[in-house]
């Protein structure tokens, strides 16, 4: 025990140690989240650095040439822009809808738990799985073919849970006690949702779609076996190649393509289609961090 | 006074919504309740149409459902005696996510406490942000990443022959694994109250005694969520190990190994099975095994994070 | 007051949240164009039973309502068209809610969910509702701000005016003071005093003076019982029907 005139203030002896903890254990999990981020970081770099000698404007504008071991990747390109923008116009009104059902009709019944257990579930379904069934479902069963539609709804069906849930947790901010308010008025359900719910969760449902663009771009399962293709003849910058019954290339496809398929290849192309691939994800990320807290500055309550 | 001047205005009692205002109401609901059910049409159809495919090889003289999942000879275009055995697949698949698991989960969990205990609001948000774009990497640029420079590593400081192997994949679905782990741990160290930190730093607690005493006990299942979601994904990943794992069928006996995992199996043999062929449909009988596994995992994390909740 | 005219007959009245019951059948009526007050402690129903007359505990899925309401002789729950009763009860909650919308929409978004779309219609009711709420004065330049940047006092003002939006024949308020100071509750509780010509005003309250001041009778509910109700100048004599309620006025308990 301390004499009563030592100063209580001073450091003992555990008081140092229990500091000397207190840093070391911040300076580890520092030292971990460092070596997640790192790799971020240098495979950013690194690809870039090997990247360098074949980009530029061209490579992305040029159509492949000599058995894709040279030229650019714009059919490639242009065809994950078809796949993304057709499976979001069928996975984003359908997901906003079911998030609508799920936040603002539901009941907690087993009918809705059911509905929730399959949200989770179908978020948890494997790509190459979702591709089996593209590739059951459109492909034969529909009689849509090997083509973009196949593959656009499969990539629908695969970012539908996730823009549920982004769209969920958007509705879930907005206060109840708007709701309750438009109630009292002798709004109805519906009259409550649109002007005064879904105005005020718009940007974060608007955020979480963008994210499910750089998702969709990315996938390459699930598109494999259900419409895109190794190489498909396109013209240098056109912009309407594809019909919707015809089959496409995608950038993601091409790099998988390029990397493991084709011998003899200039070693910057595929990391160039790399770059292109990993520049257009990360860029439509950023703009949806970007929106999300430009709008979260500038909320009206 | 000023009311006295404005006669009650009684016309909002007597309005009426028009008939077709009602009509476009009643049909938006409907679709919103279409559009709510059909979460459940999606996953039952998964499990429908891929199952349809595998149904008919079931019914096979030749097909035994014991050799599929316990034989580890997998022939599926020998010309004599063909087989079908997935043991080898899942055996890849175990030792690539296990791997994965064992490098994921302390930097994953490791982060989330960072994240969420120690660093300052400016830091947190960047962090955040940072791993957001992490999990945004496309799965084969991951794959071509352990293609190309992974494998390159490995060979050089180990002297494997090859370096597409367990330890590539491993590390690579660890890179992919580690950013779901530190979002969905964060959230549940988020749900402690902070009452619980106070306490244990008015009783004089180091943030040591602090993490291993109280956090982690009072988080633990929403952290067990969270790996479990990370094996979910790492399990079902598929461009990422078919190109960083290497292609030999077989159960592995060292890190350096290569292997093959189910989803892998699938991606590579799917485009040459001829359609209906006995080898098409024990691809999709993989497809099915794949679903229940991942469905399980993610029943067994909804039921840990919803155990937080009811907390 | 000479055979008074029943607006609203409560009957029996019975509400279970799952296996918990909070009101245990109680029975009263409610004169028109009185200013009704209802005293008690929290948790003895109130707001419940503000939420039962105009039937928004329907979006409370646990909640089980037995007995009877009845507004002009006809029985809520039996009411076709939910909507048009709730526009028959105007309710302002304890808090204010402003929506986030213009303070013009604000007071036009009921009008507008009951069909009216004519502008010029719109125009006299919002300003006629903001008068009536004593706000027009200070927001007429900026209708088109949001009505969540408002103060607190003004927000409830806006609250009341919205409630007001749709005409109805009666007029809840529940609680409405405890977010605002002072001088804003004097000048709500005048406008109370003149729109009691238009409509019957059921005032929920804990503050007993606020009941005292404005109410013509009142009742004091406590733990979802009625324990008296009375003439307002019964309620908060010295010598009330029960002595809990004389405690409770006094500030004995509660």
């Amino acid at each position: 025990m301390t004499p009563p005139d030592a100063n209580v203030f001073s450091e003992t002896p555990l008081v140092r140690r229990k500091r000397r903890e207190e840093a070391l254990a911040k300076w580890i999990f520092c030292a971990m989240s460092a070596l997640m981020i790192l790799p971020l970081v240098l495979i950013i770099g690194y690809l870039f650095e090997r990247a360098w000698p074949s980009l530029s404007l061209g490579f992305l504008l040029e159509v492949p040439t000599r058995g894709m071991r040279a030229g650019g990747v714009w059919p490639a390109f242009v065809g994950t822009i078809y796949l993304v923008f057709l499976s979001l116009a069928v996975s984003a009104p359908i997901g906003i809808l079911a998030a609508v059902y799920l936040n603002e009709y539901a009941r907690d019944n087993w009918l809705n738990r059911l509905i929730n257990l399959a949200v989770i579930n179908l978020a948890g379904v494997p790509s190459i799985v979702h591709a089996l069934f593209g590739l059951g479902a459109f492909v034969y069963a529909a009689r849509f073919g090997y083509s973009i539609i196949s593959a656009s709804l499969t990539l629908a069906i695969m970012t539908l849970p996730v823009i549920i849930a982004s769209t969920r947790e958007a509705l879930a901010s907005v206060p109840r006690s708007f709701r309750e308010a438009c109630w009292n008025v002798g709004a109805t359900r519906w009259q409550t949702i649109r002007s005064v719910v879904l105005p005020n969760a718009i940007s974060g449902i608007l955020t979480g779609v963008i994210l499910q663009v750089s998702r969709a771009a990315g996938e390459t399962a699930p598109i494999m076996f259900t419409g895109a293709v190794f190489f498909k003849a396109v013209q240098k910058g056109d912009l309407f190649p594809y019909s919707l019954h015809d089959q496409c290339m995608a950038l993601s496809m091409h790099l998988y393509t390029l990397s493991t398929q084709v011998p003899d290849v200039q070693e910057s192309i595929p990391f160039a289609t790399a770059v292109v691939l990993l520049g257009s994800v990360l860029l439509v990320n950023a703009a949806a961090i970007a929106l999300r807290v430009y709008l979260r500055s500038r909320k009206k309550w | 006074m000023e009311s006295n001047s404005t006669s009650p205005n009684l016309a909002v009692r007597k309005a009426a919504r028009p008939g077709w205002a009602l009509a476009g109401e009643r049909t938006l609901e409907i679709l919103i309740h279409l559009c709510g059910i059909s979460a459940i049409l999606f996953v039952l159809g998964i499990f429908f149409f891929v199952f349809k495919e595998a149904f008919p090889v079931l019914g096979h003289e030749k097909f035994s459902l014991s050799q599929f999942l316990f034989s580890q000879e997998w022939y599926p275009t020998s010309e004599v005696n063909k087989r079908y055995g997935v043991l080898a697949m899942i055996a890849g698949t175990f030792s690539v996510t296990a791997l994965a698991m064992v490098l994921a989960v302390p930097f994953g969990i490791g982060g989330a406490i960072y994240i969420s205990e120690f660093c300052g609001a400016k830091t947190k948000e960047t962090l955040k942000i940072v791993v957001e774009l992490l999990a945004a990497i496309p799965s084969v640029v991951w794959g071509f990443i352990g293609l190309t420079v992974m494998s390159r590593l490995i060979v050089k400081y180990t002297g494997a022959p090859v370096g597409v192997n367990v330890l590539n994949g491993g590390i690579i679905l660890a890179l992919m694994s580690v950013p779901i782990i530190v979002s969905i741990g964060e959230d549940a160290l988020k749900a402690v109250p902070d009452s619980f930190r106070e306490a244990g730093i008015a009783l004089g607690a180091t943030r040591w005694q602090l993490i291993w005493r109280v956090l982690l006990p009072a988080a633990k299942n929403g952290l067990l969520a969270a790996v479990l979601l990370g094996v979910a994904r790492a399990v079902g990943e598929t461009m990422a190990v078919l190109m960083a794992t290497g292609h030999a069928v077989h159960i592995p006996h060292s890190l350096l190994d290569s292997v093959r995992t189910l989803t892998a199996n699938i991606a590579a043999e799917l485009g040459e099975a001829p359609v209906g062929s006995d080898h098409y449909r024990v691809l999709f009988l993989t497809g099915v095994l794949l679903f229940l596994i991942t469905f399980v995992v993610n029943l067994a994390a909804d039921f840990m994070v919803r155990g937080i909740r009811k907390k | 007051m000479s055979a008074p005219e029943k607006h609203i007959e409560v009957r029996d009245l019975r509400l279970n949240y799952g296996p918990r019951e909070v009101i245990h059948g109680i029975s009263f009526d409610v004169y028109r164009n009185e200013i009704f007050g209802i005293i008690g402690p929290a948790q003895s129903g109130k707001t419940s039973l503000l939420r039962c007359l105009n039937r928004t505990i329907d979006f409370t899925p646990e909640a089980r309502v037995q007995g009877t309401i009845r507004l002009d002789g006809r029985d809520v729950r039996q009411d076709a068209n939910v909507y048009a009763l709730r526009r028959k009860v105007g309710m302002v909650a304890p808090l204010p809610v402003g929506l986030p919308l213009s303070i013009y929409d604000n007071v036009a978004f009921a009008p507008r969910c009951a069909g009216m779309t004519r502008k010029s219609e719109l125009d006299v009711i919002v300003e006629q509702c903001l008068r009536q709420a004593a706000l027009w004065d200070e927001v007429k330049d900026r209708l088109n701000s949001l009505g969540t940047k408002l103060s607190g006092g003004q927000q409830q003002r806006l609250t009341i005016a919205r409630a007001l939006s749709h005409q109805p024949e009666i007029l809840c308020l529940d609680e409405f003071s405890i977010a605002i100071d002072p001088v804003t509750t004097m000048r709500i509780e005048d406008v109370l005093r003149t729109l009691r010509q238009d409509m019957t005003i059921i005032l929920v309250t804990n503050l007993t003076q606020q009941a005292r001041r404005l109410a013509d009778r009142t009742l004091f509910l406590w733990n979802g019982e009625v324990v008296e109700l009375d003439r307002s100048e019964v309620i908060f004599s010295d010598r009330p029907g029960n002595r809990k309620t004389y405690d409770y006025v006094n500030g004995i308990f509660g």
